[in-house]
């Protein structure tokens, strides 16, 4: 019996390992994986662990992703405790030294990147799902994702440097890009600077940020909890109040309670995904604020919110 | 000292970089593509996009603080938004901040700097994750062999966990019953050998089953299945100092994933009567995704030890565990359901020979709302070292989350125990609550 053990373990220990030629990147999310793929081209190979349609807070840690980072080269994660859920235990089993928290090809995407809503004074889960690293959902400012695609540059070229100047060509070109496309959302969204809005969870700050927008409320009464009926009745009151006629929901929640919401108060329930793939159409990071900022003016001019 | 020696420097960088101007920040944020050679022209252009974004940026600025200032003179009262958030910066300028140390439990920017050579200002970020969660059960109803007692602080599980050294991390678990105190689980973990054994040593659950590798915390019902009880070791279960590697086997198929295990041999089933006598736990797991929302996860596991009966006696465990998961992704917080079952064969040798037993469980739960799920459990098992007498019983399991940080479950508990007349109908309640950074457990 203890042979067979020892002989197990031997066994175990010597079967090899599979090379491959495009860099494998991991990203956590599909916004992530689309920057890499806009620097990467074809000299990256991405995978994402989440799909843009799920909350990703709450993503399984199943085994078929430990797969998938053990072969990985870059693993590329939003950060702030976003995924501290389920991504720490998939890193962990991962046997991918590579990849380890601190190790090269682990790039925290959120530490180039404009973070808002960090938490100044103490906090409690009196509070909530409070993140205390600042609000993770940062990726909703294209300023935010240009530092984002040019800290995967970075990355990318010190990881590959035979290919620097291509990803160099690629980000450059997707600079342009993304500049061509924020003058378009400007434009776009001109005419509604200040704009009330309510949203379901606090997914929108640096959304809202960007194209000036003003948050004034959420469905759920704290980050992470389910909407209670007092908070909504308080809502509804600070909404007609306002008079806000735009309630975002991401895709992932309930519309019960916002579809309520909106009965009382006459507001638009707008269902906007925060990510790439949350719907068919987004293919892409810039295609991502099309889709919802071209979502967004058509409910302004239903509704005539101000 | 080497640490404390680099990390001062490491801290006035960081604390630079918080203090630093927004708008050099943000230059420094978009610095020309490496590789590509700038011209005049462009670097003009983007200085003049910079300006614009700054003009807007401020232009904005201005005219919240101005909206806020009315807002203020007309005597309305605060936007719902600031009574949820924790201090809403007013309008903070653009940080890059890179100083928050990853992992650093208070995070933000420090309000002041540190005081250095005060051991307490820097030895606190190294500070593991520490949580304490608190698994109170009461039972109420008759049961022959008095079962849980009517109101009891079950126990109380801390954990300490943190990154050791750029080779390890480290994991504490410590229980304290109501009258006593263990060390649940405590072992350190290397994550990246080379060959790709993740390799663990220290105080372990063994990697038998599935329940037994859960800490009652973590468990969907409030006590054990029979067979948990009967034959592998009741609640503290199959738990012991030794080494464990694991693997993945490289397949196109499947993940595989074997886990050899060698253990002193003082758990409940395995006592070492000498120091050769080590017991050894052998795991196979096979997992498989149908589609973004099933997934399949089949498991065999293997337990050999001597069980201290008398000098040379042993025990054998063969195990078979088998999970069905579905939870659509689009609605995964509110909806899912799982089914499980675990089939256990004992043969514990004795003094007279040796017993066969075999147990098992079937569970199938099913979440309804956001906060709601319920359970259905079949138990039945025979008992190690009494052949022929079987246990038998169900359970309907009822389970109410307010948060992810604490829990309300009852349990409906049907059971015959094979040497008494009249089945004990029992109801469990529990209070499971939780406070700190918990590590996110295994899938």
């Amino acid at each position: 019996m203890r042979l067979l053990s020892i002989a197990t373990l031997a066994v175990l220990a010597c079967v090899p390992r599979a090379g491959a030629a495009a860099l494998n990147v991991v990203a956590s999310t599909e916004d992530l994986a689309d920057l890499t793929r806009q620097v990467g081209g074809d000299r990256v190979r991405v995978e994402s662990i989440s799909r843009g349609y799920q909350d990703p807070h709450f993503v399984e840690a199943k085994p078929s992703f430990i797969l998938k980072l053990a072969k990985a080269e870059l693993l590329v994660a939003v950060g702030r405790e976003l995924e501290i859920g389920w991504l720490p235990p998939l890193i962990q089993q991962s046997r991918n030294a590579r990849i380890q928290p601190g190790a090269d090809g682990y790039l925290d995407a959120s530490l180039t990147a404009k973070i808002l809503e960090i938490p100044t004074t103490q906090i409690t889960r009196a509070m909530g799902d409070v993140h205390p690293l600042g609000n993770p959902h940062y990726w909703l400012d294209p300023g935010n994702g240009r530092r984002v695609a040019k800290a995967i540059l970075d990355k990318l070229s010190r990881t590959a440097p035979a290919d620097a100047a291509y990803f160099a060509s690629r980000y450059a070109d997707f600079d342009k890009r993304l500049a061509d496309a924020e003058k378009r959302w400007d434009a776009l969204l001109a005419p509604y600077k200040g704009l009330k809005i309510v949203t379901y969870h606090r997914s929108w700050p640096n959304f809202a940020d960007r194209f000036a927008l003003d948050v004034i409320g959420y469905v759920e009464p704290r980050p992470g909890i389910p909407p209670s009926p007092g908070h909504t009745i308080d809502l509804i009151a600070e909404m007609k109040r306002q008079n806000v006629k735009i309630l975002i929901v991401e895709p992932y929640f309930d519309l019960k309670t916002p579809q309520s919401i909106g009965r009382e108060t006459g507001a638009k329930v707008l269902v906007l995904p925060p990510s790439v793939g949350g719907e068919k159409e987004i293919t892409d990071y810039i295609s991502l604020f099309d889709y919802d900022l071209k979502l967004l003016v058509a409910a302004i001019q239903e509704t005539g919110a101000k | 000292m080497y640490q404390r020696v680099c990390f001062v420097p490491g801290l006035v960088l960081a604390a630079s970089g918080v203090l630093a101007l927004p708008a050099a920040a943000r230059a420094a944020g978009q610095s020309p593509a490496v590789g590509t050679a700038p011209t005049v022209a462009d670097d003009v252009g983007e200085l003049r996009r910079e300006l614009e974004t700054l003009r807007q940026d401020y232009a904005s600025r201005i005219a919240a603080i101005e909206s806020r200032l009315l807002a203020l003179e007309s005597g309305r009262s605060a936007p719902i938004a600031s009574e949820t958030t924790p201090a809403p910066e007013p309008r903070p300028a653009p940080q890059i901040t890179a100083a928050v140390p990853a992992g650093a439990a208070t995070g933000g920017a420090p309000a002041t700097l540190p005081v250095y050579g005060g051991g307490a200002a820097s030895s606190k970020i190294f500070n593991p994750d520490i949580s304490a969660i608190g698994n109170f059960v009461g039972a109420a109803g008759p049961s022959p062999g008095g079962g849980e007692p009517s109101l009891n602080m079950q126990e109380a599980e801390l954990s300490f966990q943190a990154v050791v050294d750029p080779y390890a991390r480290a994991d504490f678990f410590v229980t304290l019953g109501p009258d006593e105190v263990a060390l649940e689980e405590g072992y350190i973990t290397f994550p990246a050998l080379p060959g790709g054994l993740l390799t663990k040593i220290g105080k372990m659950r063994d990697a038998f089953g599935k329940v037994n590798g859960q800490h009652a915390h973590t468990l969907p019902f409030i006590d054990r299945p029979l067979v948990t009880t009967n034959l592998t070791g009741g609640e503290d279960g199959l738990a012991d100092a030794g080494i464990s590697l694991a693997r993945l086997i490289p397949n196109p198929w499947l993940f595989l994933e074997a886990t050899g295990q060698v253990y002193q041999g003082s758990s409940e089933v395995f006592k070492a009567p000498t120091r050769g006598d080590v017991s050894y736990v052998g795991h196979l797991r096979a997992y498989q995704d149908v589609g973004e929302s099933t997934n399949i996860d089949l498991g065999g596991s293997i337990a050999y030890g001597h069980n201290g009966a008398t000098e040379d006696s042993t025990t054998r465990l063969f195990g078979v565990d088998a999970t069905l998961r579905w939870k659509p992704l689009r609605r995964s917080i509110y909806t899912h359901l799982l089914a499980r079952g675990e089939l256990t064969w004992s043969r514990a040798g004795a003094s007279d020979g040796s017993f066969d037993a075999v147990g098992g469980y079937g569970y199938l739960e099913y979440q309804f709302g956001r906060r709601w799920t319920a359970g259905v459990r079949y138990d039945s098992s025979e008992r190690a070292q009494e052949p022929g007498l079987r246990d038998e019983g169900g359970s309907f399991i009822l389970t109410y989350k307010p948060s992810e940080f604490s829990l309300v479950r009852a349990q409906y508990r049907r059971t015959s125990f094979a040497d008494s007349d009249s089945p004990a109908n029992e109801l469990l309640f529990q209070f499971l609550f939780g406070i700190g950074a918990h590590g996110a457990h295994p899938f």
